[in-house]
């Protein structure tokens, strides 16, 4: 399905994507300017991560960089407190089951209304797209007690379907919005042509706006993923007030900080240990994010 | 927990197998229309699905939020007080102050993580180690805002002039002989501000990238190489070709950043909790909210912060007509 063939961006002649200007000095500064600007984002995280292999008596009467210089004091009690802790493998799966229906659930329910939103002429389009858009500015905090007296008359607090529903309904806002501007700047003729040759508008959506899309979605998925499973405020409300064993991860690693007194030096552990799976995520829905894909080619 | 399994396989499967029935029997059921009403008819049954949460999850809440913003204090008998509420806002310093601070977030968070994510996805566009700087650039977006503050408090640590500095940036300063700077304790400039912007400059970046960086990658190849051959120096392929190509999605990454510039909260909270000149209105809802206890003024805030969106709303609606009579 990936491979659907545009005509635009069938010509054969594809050069490869390095710039024809080769000159040294140029490159030069390209690679000084990338390499500085990956040590400065990484330095933060590089000292989190050291820091979560130091003691806690180290950590509040040294900088981090001091692990490098005698005496070495690392140890792995920071991790073992935090994968000793009751519940984290529940917790970690529970945080799965939350995590994947919330992304796939707004992807799709997005995906419908985006294309609706950039392929199909209906009086209000632009205002509705409006309102939805500015819906992202709604504040979560608002819309918890509201929401919360209704789950409870319907019973469902405390299940994975509240939260399900609620990060679908959160999330759509920006979903609808990054979706609808993807699709809308697709090429008009490629769609334009289809219509001609009698394409109706689910054949249009399935053979064409969901494969030209796919950076998009991945880009979504990716967001979407790292919300919902970095979220503690809507699992604590939907869910925690209830019924704590359908708890998220977030949640267990709050309790560890605040049971164990300020520990705050776990949190460095905890958050690598949570920071696993988002970034394994990220590395696998890479490969989407190449030249060409809407083009339905493969990077050459 | 075998039982949860399942269901999450089933919702998982079931969910988007659903929708797409839906989306078949819709056209099945408007065959027997005429062609002027399954137009008409098609784009709403489309849209129902999403208009349906949406109504639910946050048109529904706002629309109690605004009448709840009319009323007093009390939750349990709430008298409707007019426009006290915002009487309130606009004549409050502290409130004023953090509509200040919000200002300075919007403009220098929006503008830097912009900024910088277009020039990291087109920096990165041109070297072989690509994947692993979007990695790194990435990287601060997966970590929860809890974690975060832990790493930016070991960042930004200040000691006393003097003693060992413990501090990242304080111990940089300290070997080429500047003197510890309160990084967060500095009403002065609001130099306590630009630093929580920083934090989240560094952690938004990635998410400007990555969208920039996706649109990037469908610029169809041919249109580079044509302005190269007719003799284009770099910049001007940059100028004259990427940044038009990319218009649409700035406008989209610069307005999600706005939003969340205007929503800033958590990092604000775990960090200074609004101390030093640093409060932003979303922090100013939640303490009236919890602290006070005063459900009317707090949803005074939150419909303040809506109204502010209009204008960002308007400038999208014209560039999206824009783009309707260019593609």
């Amino acid at each position: 399905m990936t491979t659907m063939a545009v005509p635009e961006a069938s010509s054969a002649t594809r050069t490869p994507a390095r710039p024809a200007a080769k000159r040294r000095p140029t490159r030069l500064i390209l690679h000084l300017a990338v390499v500085a600007l990956m040590v400065i984002w990484a330095i933060p995280t590089i000292g989190l991560l050291v820091s979560s292999f130091r003691p806690e008596a180290a950590l509040s009467t040294s900088g981090w960089w001091h692990a490098f210089a005698p005496p070495y004091q690392f140890t792995m009690a920071n991790y073992r407190n935090v994968l000793n802790q009751a519940g984290i493998g529940q917790a970690f799966v529970n945080s799965l089951f939350i995590a994947i229906p919330a992304t796939v659930i707004p992807l799709f329910v997005a995906a419908f209304a985006a294309y609706a939103f950039s392929w199909m002429e209906f009086p209000g389009r632009d205002v509705l797209f409006v309102v939805v858009v500015g819906l992202l500015v709604v504040p979560l905090q608002t819309t918890l007690i509201p929401i919360l007296k209704l789950f409870a008359d319907w019973n469902i607090t405390g299940t994975f379907l509240a939260v399900w529903l609620a990060h679908t309904g959160y999330g759509l806002p920006f979903a609808v919005y990054l979706l609808r501007n993807f699709m809308g700047s697709l090429p008009k003729s490629v769609f334009e042509s289809a219509f001609m040759d009698g394409a109706t508008h689910v054949t249009a959506f399935f053979r064409l706006a969901v494969p030209m899309s796919v950076p998009a979605f991945a880009a979504l998925a990716i967001f979407q993923f790292l919300f919902v499973w970095n979220d503690l405020l809507v699992a604590l409300i939907y869910i925690g007030l209830s019924n704590s064993d359908n708890l998220p991860m977030t949640a267990t690693m709050a309790n560890l900080v605040n049971s164990l007194g300020g520990g705050w030096y776990f949190l460095g552990a905890a958050a690598f240990v949570s920071m696993l799976l988002p970034l394994v995520v990220f590395f696998g829905l890479q490969r989407y994010f190449v030249r060409g894909i809407v083009g339905g080619a493969v990077k050459g | 927990m075998e039982s949860q399994l399942v269901t999450a396989v089933e919702v998982v499967l079931g969910v988007p197998a659903v929708l797409i029935a839906y989306i078949w029997l819709t056209e099945r059921l408007l065959t027997p229309a005429s062609e002027r009403w399954r137009r008409r008819a098609r784009p709403w049954l489309w849209i129902a699905p999403a208009l349906a949460f949406l109504g639910f999850f946050l048109i529904y809440p706002t629309i109690r939020t605004v009448i709840r913003s009319l009323q007093g204090k009390s939750e349990l008998t709430p008298k409707f007080v007019g426009l006290d509420n915002y009487k309130w806002f606009f004549t409050n310093d502290d409130a004023l102050g953090s509509l200040l601070n919000n200002v300075l977030w919007l403009l220098f968070f929006t503008g830097f993580t912009v900024g910088l994510g277009l020039l990291v996805a087109v920096l990165v566009d041109r070297v072989r180690y690509e994947a692993v700087a979007k990695s790194i650039i990435f990287l601060p977006l997966a970590i929860s805002m809890v974690a975060a503050g832990v790493i930016w408090k070991y960042m930004y640590d200040y000691k006393p002039p003097g003693a060992r500095q413990t501090g990242t940036l304080n111990a940089l300063l300290g070997t080429v002989g500047v003197g510890p700077i309160g990084w967060l304790q500095s009403p002065g400039f609001r130099l306590s501000t630009l630093a929580l912007i920083a934090v989240m400059v560094w952690m938004w970046t990635g998410f400007a990238m990555v969208i920039i960086s996706a649109a990037l990658k469908g610029i169809p190849l041919e249109l580079l190489e044509a302005a190269r051959v007719d003799g284009a120096n770099e910049w001007q392929v940059f100028r004259k070709v990427t940044l038009p190509m990319l218009g649409p999605t700035l406008a989209v990454v610069s307005t999600t950043m706005i939003i969340t510039s205007l929503k800033t909260f958590d990092i604000v909270y775990t960090l200074t909790n609004g101390n030093y000149d640093t409060d932003v209105i979303a922090n100013l809802m939640i303490k009236e909210m919890f602290t006070v206890g005063d459900f009317g003024r707090a949803s005074a805030v939150a419909v303040v912060l809506l109204l502010a969106i209009v204008p960002i709303m308007a400038f999208n609606i014209r560039k999206f007509r824009a783009q309707e009579s260019l593609r």
